[in-house]
């Protein structure tokens, strides 16, 4: 059980700087992902946790022992590769005994430990097998179980998933996950798939560019976004521009430019300005009878049916479209071209300054 | 995520000796050899700097001749290989018929004997005394056409390198896909006019690589011009004749032809590189052409051109088979049948058959190790010091056999720098080494092809399991490496055992390999045990293909 702990991290290919200042702490037997976009420096931080890639400044820890200039060989990790990288030449169990021969430990340990690993990750049945002849998912498993046997300090993912079929990626990530869990062992996993990060994170460093841009649940990553790149990386949103204003009692109240106003006492203590909001398109909500609550007027320009939501693009008045989604029923039957009330969901939103770069709803 | 691959800085590490090591060997075994001769063409001690030896050859058509003549021999040889090489494919890939492995090995063994052995074996069956000839003449009354000459070494190279052109096409073949050919056909080109508006065209880029390559065997091959040329001189004849013929006295003069040979190889490998470019495009093929069935006179036609053609390619080597169990005296067979001459050749020749296994043997170690070792550094530890080395393990594409080993004889003479120090000249090492350098350039490709499959990932994969570098290397990359390595390594084995132009200078009579025996009792009219080499060498070519296919998995040769 290792606490990994990254202080003023910096990484430079070239006269490139990729990673200015990254700083990162991560606890211990819990999973960790680094999310982002292709190019954001996740894998590259991820290597540089390995040893692959040469460190330009910042210290590295795991626990109290700095690893900055320890060979690859000499940090004792575990590693899953996105291609699987079995050996070839070697059996299933040859690959995962591989790890534990370099240990010099005693013959019988050596097999003692390799299979329990293969009944662990199930692949028991396969042990003589060679790699070839097995499917990815299955590779990926032998793989797991490799980079496990060896009882590493800490078990580093790249993007393990990405080459297996939709499917299979899903019950891979549950097995990782529960396989994470009873070894308990301090997990960081890079992946560019929000869907498969919010699924097996404890916590998850969203980055761009290099900067971690928030750290957190995948709940409050969710719900609670810091900017507006990461409201709109992990799941979807409408941002609109906005204004803060107070009415007569003093009140904040959002105006979106349709002209309709959310109340939003959260943000009283705020100066008059102009913000960006982002709403979620689940919450929006449909009113049918315009006179209970306020509401706006939207027109359906087009509207795709999922099975369990049904997804629209509307128009609002000022002629700006926005996604809107809604729990699909077998009696809908809005066409194109209707015009419906729409209310939000306050609770839910989120107001950014006008950078986008600042979370104004969250509770100093 | 791609990571932009930098250069490392050189670190004296195990690597960087290593690198160390092979940059010092390519420097004292090419480097200084090839530069040698070039300085010798340009300088020698009575006249310092001149050009005098390169006007000697352009000023006198007895030397400049020999280009004319090399270039049309190899030209128009290149151009009947093309033809029967294409050909030959085009029956392959889109007819079926039977025999088809059989004729594909007999083919790969064609390809893989020495030439001068074909053109010896032709004179036999051609010759003024041959036995077609005295056939035809006697119970026809038809005069043959002279074998001689120009005739005789296009006919030889032909046959000999029209397997290439073949091997080369029937690959291309495999990346065409069907529904091309049936788009072709949907829209009304059938037949001839498919072959040459869409097949052709998708081919072209095989064909040139491949052409280039047969043009450059044809150019730089001289046993046999030797052979069978008689009065027609071509320039590696040349280049020999005028090294060996007046040992010590004109070094330079032939010093000065090597250069031009290299002048014209790099021209040429320059023009292949430029072409393959300009006509490059891939190809992959979801459905591969499917062989028709055909039947009446076609089926005739097809069956006797493809059994024609590869019958004829191994016609020489059959026969040479046939005569080394006849009876002989001199260059005159008898009647009857004996093991007589296999016994002259293992009591007068016995050496060098040892020796044919044993130089190539050792130089193929050589071969692997510093292929490995080379591929390995100039892949994944990439910096100035391993550019140097894969840059220069290329040179010897360019520099022709007959040009290194006269490069070889004239530098380690007396030692390097007339020091003394590696004069290695008549030993067994000047001619291991001259094997290793001249094969490396062909396993280095193949085996960087082989490291390029392995993805860096395996190998951090190790790393992260507690393996240090040195040891991922021996335990992961080496053995993922090795059976295309060792494939390859057969193929040059092949090669080497078949090798004359570079031994011929370079031996003594107890260096002597197989192919100068072969090449040295023909010249003495010693028909018999030439025949007996020959046949056993043919039996080590193929045995040795056989462990290629053994190893390889596949019945194939890709080149």
């Amino acid at each position: 059980m290792t606490q990994i702990k990254i202080e003023h991290a910096k990484k430079v290919f070239g006269d490139a700087v990729v990673i200015p200042d990254l700083n990162i702490t991560i606890k211990e037997g819990s999973l960790f992902t680094l999310l982002g976009p292709s190019g954001c420096g996740k894998t590259t931080l991820l290597r540089m946790i390995a040893g692959f890639n040469s460190i330009e400044g910042g210290d590295f820890y795991f626990g109290e022992k700095r690893i900055n200039d320890s060979e690859p060989s000499k940090r004792n990790i575990g590693m899953v590769f996105q291609n699987y990288a079995i050996f070839p030449h070697l059996t299933v169990r040859e690959n995962v005994e591989f790890g534990l021969k370099q240990r010099k430990l005693d013959k019988g340990v050596v097999r003692e430990r390799a299979e329990k690993y293969l009944k662990l990750i199930q692949m028991e049945k396969f042990m003589d097998r060679k790699p070839e002849q097995l499917s990815g998912g299955q590779q990926q498993r032998v793989a797991l179980a490799r980079a496990l046997a060896i009882n590493p300090d800490v078990l580093l993912m790249d993007e393990p998933l990405s080459n297996l079929d939709a499917k299979l990626r899903v019950d891979m990530r549950q097995a990782i996950r529960e396989i994470q869990r009873e070894v308990g062992i301090t997990t960081v996993y890079v992946t560019h798939d929000q869907e498969e990060a919010m699924a097996i994170s404890d916590q998850i460093a969203v980055m761009k560019d290099g900067i971690v841009q928030q750290v957190g649940s995948p709940k409050s990553l969710y719900h609670r976004p810091a900017n507006e790149f990461v409201a709109s990386f992990i799941g979807r949103t409408n941002m609109l521009n906005a204004e803060l204003k107070h009415n007569e009692q003093g009140l904040a109240e959002l105006q979106l430019q349709n002209g309709f106003i959310v109340p939003y006492p959260r943000l009283n203590h705020l100066d008059d300005q102009q913000v960006r909001i982002s709403i979620r398109p689940e919450d929006f909500i449909r009113v049918e009878d315009a006179a209970s609550v306020d509401t706006f007027e939207v027109r359906i320009e087009d509207s795709v049916y999922l099975g369990l939501n049904t997804e629209y693009v509307v128009a609002l008045t000022d002629k700006h479209h926005i996604q809107v989604t809604e729990e699909s029923s077998f009696d809908e039957d809005l066409i194109v071209g209707d015009r419906v009330h729409l209310t939000v969901n306050t609770n839910k939103i989120n107001v950014y300054c006008t950078d986008g770069l600042t979370n104004l709803s969250e509770v100093k | 995520m791609k990571q932009t691959k930098n250069t490392r800085r050189f670190r004296l590490d195990i690597w960087g000796i290593a690198g160390l090591v092979i940059l010092v060997c390519y420097l004292l075994f090419l480097v200084y050899p090839v530069g040698n001769i070039l300085k010798q063409s340009f300088y020698t001690s009575e006249l310092g700097f001149s050009l005098e030896q390169f006007s000697k050859f352009f000023s006198m058509s007895y030397y400049s001749n020999t280009l004319f003549n090399s270039f049309k021999v190899s030209i128009t040889a290149t151009i009947f290989a093309l033809i029967i090489g294409i050909l030959l494919a085009y029956l392959f890939a889109m007819f079926d018929f039977k025999g088809k492995k059989f004729l594909r090995i007999l083919i790969i063994i064609a390809s893989m004997s020495a030439p001068f052995i074909g053109a010896y074996s032709w004179i036999l069956l051609l010759g003024r005394s041959g036995v077609i000839t005295s056939f035809l003449s006697n119970i026809l009354g038809v005069q043959m056409p002279d074998i001689y000459g120009f005739s005789g070494i296009v006919l030889v190279f032909t046959l000999q390198l029209f397997p290439l052109i073949f091997l080369y096409v029937n690959g291309a073949f495999k990346s065409i896909d069907q529904s091309i050919l049936e788009a072709a056909e949907g829209m009304g080109v059938t037949g001839i006019s498919r072959f040459f508006k869409v097949v052709l065209p998708l081919l072209m880029p095989t064909v040139l690589a491949g052409a280039l390559l047969v043009f450059m065997r044809a150019f730089s091959d001289f046993g046999t011009p030797m052979l069978i040329g008689e009065g027609y001189r071509t320039f590696p004849v040349l280049i020999y004749t005028e090294f060996i013929s007046e040992v010590g006295g004109d070094a330079a003069f032939a010093s000065a032809l090597a250069v031009i040979a290299i002048v014209i190889a790099l021209s040429i490998f320059m023009l292949q590189q430029i072409v393959s470019l300009r006509f490059a495009f891939s190809m992959n093929a979801l459905h591969p052409v499917r062989t028709k069935k055909v039947s009446g006179i076609k089926k005739v036609l097809v069956y006797l051109a493809s059994y024609g053609i590869v019958l004829t390619a191994v016609l020489p080597q059959l026969y040479l088979v046939y005569t080394s169990f006849q009876n002989t005296s001199g260059m005159v067979f008898q009647s009857g049948y004996s093991l007589n001459s296999y016994r002259a050749a293992f009591s007068r020749m016995g050496n060098s058959i040892f020796n044919t296994l044993r130089i190539p043997f050792f130089a193929i170690i050589l071969v692997v190790l510093f292929a490995v070792f080379i591929s390995y550094l100039a892949v994944r530890r990439r910096n100035a010091v391993t550019s140097t080395i894969d840059s220069l393990s290329m040179i010897p594409y360019i520099v022709p056999g007959t040009v290194l080993g006269i490069a070889y004889l004239t530098s380690y003479n007396t030692g390097i720098g007339g020091t003394g120090m590696l004069s290695i000249t008549g030993t067994t090492m000047i001619l291991v080494i001259s094997f290793a350098v001249r094969r490396l350039p062909y396993t280095i490709r193949s085996s960087v092809a082989s490291l390029h499959q392995i993805s860096p990932s395996i190998e951090e994969a190790a790393q992260s399991l507690g393996s240090s570098k040195l040891n991922t290397f021996f335990k992961i990359t080496v053995p993922m490496m090795m059976p295309g390595i060792i494939a390859g390594a057969i193929l040059s084995w092949i090669t080497m055992i078949s090798e004359l132009s570079t031994s011929i200078l370079l031996y003594t009579v107890n260096t002597r390999t197989v192919t100068v025996a072969i090449y040295t009792e023909v010249i003495r009219g010693n028909y018999g045990i030439a025949a007996a080499l020959s046949t056993i060498l043919m039996i080590f070519t193929v045995l040795s293909l056989l462990l290629f296919m053994k190893v390889s998995g596949k019945d194939e040769i890709s080149l």
